[in-house]
């Protein structure tokens, strides 16, 4: 067989888990009791039992990143587990072929009286790596985890930072796999640090099928090459476009309005219009690429003067695009104390295809303190033929110039 | 939400066509596979069947993993026993405070005429001191499977090692307690008023075979003990219960419905035969202490299978 071949092979796999403490420990102790007998598991549901993992398969092969996509609960950890080998399938089979990594509790083993020294070489056990390997490559974990100062002192007088930087190191030097599961720990410690991390990823993962579970859609869009978005154990979408498969997670989130500030303004009718016409609150739906426009009442108490802003957010709230409030002269808008009707223009809407809401915020020019801030209001979607990764999407004329001259 | 599904299956479809083109193009070309290849490597397949149905494969994979178990026992060993020491002021008096002080307690008992001990063929003190350390020595192999596998919880759930070697781990450090217990104890069952033999070399087997015996135990009780905590409550209050049940600090009675018990009590030939074997009163209990080593080693392979089939559903039980 030839590279080509997958190395990870899952087939229908399913896994149940119980609701309830005392009834998931009596399964225990009769599921223990099966499989003393030499008789597989029952594949049926037993009473306050659901399926945490329901007839998942897919193949994986080297140089394919899968992030696992999912709200918390939707079986994505499981699915990892039972990879590993932590658990038994209640249905199904796993097929791996090569060594497998993982890039998971790292520095497991640490004990926090020994220095990081003999930790390094505990962890290194834990982690299945012989001895004389260790020895070969100690100066190197050290280097990595850039704790030449510290690598005899007791790890329990590292800081968390640092405790974590050498786990990682040990892990990340010390393994090479053909199978690589990461579960959220694709870069620790301070930035500098988080980025080195991140190169060594990648080098592992150039080489190996890995596995990827993580919440933060950069470091999905990043390095994932497929994506599975799974819902209560269930595989709802598998695809190699990652935006679609990043803003099919991203919407299952609902966005909550939230007002915080002092109190010294107030909002009220918010709406959005598209194209001068109103969106449709009970199912906003806005096409890719047009204008867009806010209005609002705001109300400023006594003795205030403030500006006010309006941004787009997305679902994580980040914030996409953001409109200052200005006059025609081009001069930032300083609203008195009273009641004032606005309409702000956000342009065109040309937001990659997702749930946006707003977010607007109006700010004392006295104090500098917020007054008001709104955050998750008039959520709306955006509709979209294009599937990008890019935060904004044009369509722009690409003039097409003569061919250059020469070689 | 209805509109949702039908948004992205349209546009699923879309993709599916244009993935194969897409994806190359997009994560660059440094994602190329390498010519090597993993299928010569090691091969893993995880099904719902239990491992019973395929005993071959079952004890080749114990075997492996056994071999890579002891690399790693060796080095959690001698982690926790470095830790303990150097956390302690103390540090190994530790192993002799708690018999001694059981022994102190006894010989007051004893000498106040509180309790009444007869015919023990070597001075009592030495008598209590011996039995004490030996019965401490079972106890705490005893509790060394679910104790080691309690500690190891965290990382136990999260990542696939050999799981043996937690155990094995356990008993190292039982053999490494054991060898600091014989420094001493031989000079004080001296100072006591013993004189030992010969038999005093074959001292050592006796408690590595308490060790091995108490470990055993362990490992029967440890799978249900890591789901239900009584488990591990209910062993030492056992343990207390049947420690008057062996010649530890009372000698064998003679007749009676306690001489019979202590007869067939299994711990019983381990204890009066190590004793005798450490302070040189010949080898009582021989065929008994034979029989109780042929049981423990073959209760350690047994626990040891259990162990091993049992993990998996247990960290099924016990992780998040």
């Amino acid at each position: 067989m030839s590279g080509e071949a997958a190395l990870i092979r899952v087939n229908g796999l399913s896994k149940k888990f119980c609701t309830d403490l005392r009834t998931s420990l009596k399964y225990g102790v009769r599921d223990l009791g099966t499989e003393l007998m030499g008789r597989g598991r029952s594949p049926e549901l037993r009473p306050k039992e659901f399926w945490a993992l329901d007839d998942v398969s897919f193949e994986l092969r080297r140089g394919e990143c899968l992030g696992l996509l999912g709200r918390n609960g939707a079986g994505k950890t499981t699915l990892l587990k039972m990879l590993n080998g932590l658990m038994k399938p209640d249905k199904g089979r796993i097929e791996l072929h090569g060594r497998v990594g993982a890039l998971i509790a790292l520095g497991a083993g640490f004990n926090p009286v020994l220095t990081g020294r003999e930790n390094v070489f505990v962890n290194a056990a834990v982690l299945g790596i012989p001895r004389q390997e260790v020895l070969r490559r100690f100066d190197e974990i050290v280097a990595f985890a850039e704790l030449e100062d510290f690598i005899d002192m007791p790890v329990q007088n590292y800081s968390s930072g640092m405790t974590v930087r050498l786990g990682f190191s040990v892990a990340a030097v010390l393994m090479e796999p053909d199978i690589l599961f990461l579960d959220e720990v694709l870069a620790v410690g301070d930035i500098g640090f988080a980025m080195k991390c991140l190169n060594r990823v990648r080098e592992m993962m150039a080489n190996s099928a890995v596995i990827f579970v993580s919440h933060s859609m950069p470091m999905v869009n990043a390095f994932c090459t497929r994506a599975l978005v799974m819902q209560r154990g269930r595989v709802k979408l598998d695809t190699t476009e990652m935006g679609l498969a990043m803003d099919m997670y991203i919407s299952s989130f609902k966005v909550e309005e939230r007002v915080t500030g002092n109190g010294g303004a107030q909002l009220s009718d918010v709406h959005l219009w598209i194209d001068g016409a109103p969106v449709d609150e009970r199912d906003p739906v806005v096409d890719q690429g047009h204008e867009g426009v806010v209005e609002l009442t705001v109300k400023i108490d006594a003795g205030e003067r403030a500006s006010l802003i309006v941004y787009v957010d997305d679902v994580a709230l980040g914030q996409v695009l953001g409109v200052i409030a200005k006059d025609a002269q081009g001069r930032r808008i300083e609203l008195e104390a009273g009641t004032h009707r606005l309409r702000v223009r956000l342009g065109k809407l040309e937001m990659n295809m997702g749930n946006y809401s707003l977010l607007i915020q109006v700010k004392s020019l006295v104090t500098s303190q917020s007054l008001c801030r709104v955050q998750g209001i008039s959520p709306f979607r955006v509709r979209s033929n294009n599937i990008m990764w890019s935060r904004v999407v044009r369509e722009q004329v690409t003039d097409l110039l003569p061919s250059p001259q020469g070689s | 939400m209805a509109f949702t599904d039908r948004l992205y299956l349209t546009a699923l479809k879309k993709v599916t066509v244009r993935a194969a083109a897409h994806t190359s193009l997009d994560k660059g070309p440094a994602r190329t596979p390498p010519a090597q290849d993993a299928m010569g490597g090691p091969v893993m397949i995880y099904t719902p069947a239990s491992a019973l149905t395929s005993p071959g494969i079952m004890f080749r994979d114990l075997f492996v993993d056994m071999r890579k178990a002891f690399d790693l026992a060796w080095r959690l060993a001698r982690r926790d026993i470095t830790a303990q020491y150097r956390q302690s002021y103390l540090g190994y008096l530790w192993a002799f405070i708690m018999p001694l002080a059981n022994t102190v307690v006894w010989i007051m008992l004893n000498s106040t005429g509180v309790v009444r001990i007869t015919d023990t063929s070597i001075p009592y003190p030495a008598y209590v001191f011996t039995g004490t350390m030996m019965w401490q020595m079972l106890v705490e192999a005893v509790q060394s499977p679910l104790q080691q596998v309690t500690a190891a919880k965290n990382f136990l759930t999260k990542l696939r090692f050999p799981r043996e070697a937690l155990i094995i781990a356990g008993m190292l450090k039982q053999t490494f307690n054991l060898m600091i217990k014989l420094v001493i104890l031989v000079p004080a069952v001296m100072l006591l008023g013993v004189k030992p033999d010969w038999h005093i070399f074959l001292a050592p087997v006796a408690m590595l075979l308490i060790v091995i015996t108490g470990v055993s135990l362990g490992l029967l009780i440890s799978p249900v003990g890591m789901l239900y905590n009584d488990v591990g409550r209910v062993v030492p209050l056992l343990a207390q219960f049947i420690m008057y049940l062996t010649p530890v600090v009372f000698a064998m009675p003679q007749g009676g419905v306690m001489s019979t018990i202590f007869q067939w009590n299994p711990a019983t030939p381990l204890i009066l035969t190590g004793r005798a074997w450490l302070t040189g009163s010949g080898t009582p209990m021989l065929g008994p202490f034979m029989i109780v080593a042929a049981c423990a080693l073959l209760l350690l392979l047994i626990g040891t299978m259990l162990y091993r089939l049992a993990l998996p559903i247990l960290i099924e039980r016990l992780s998040t």
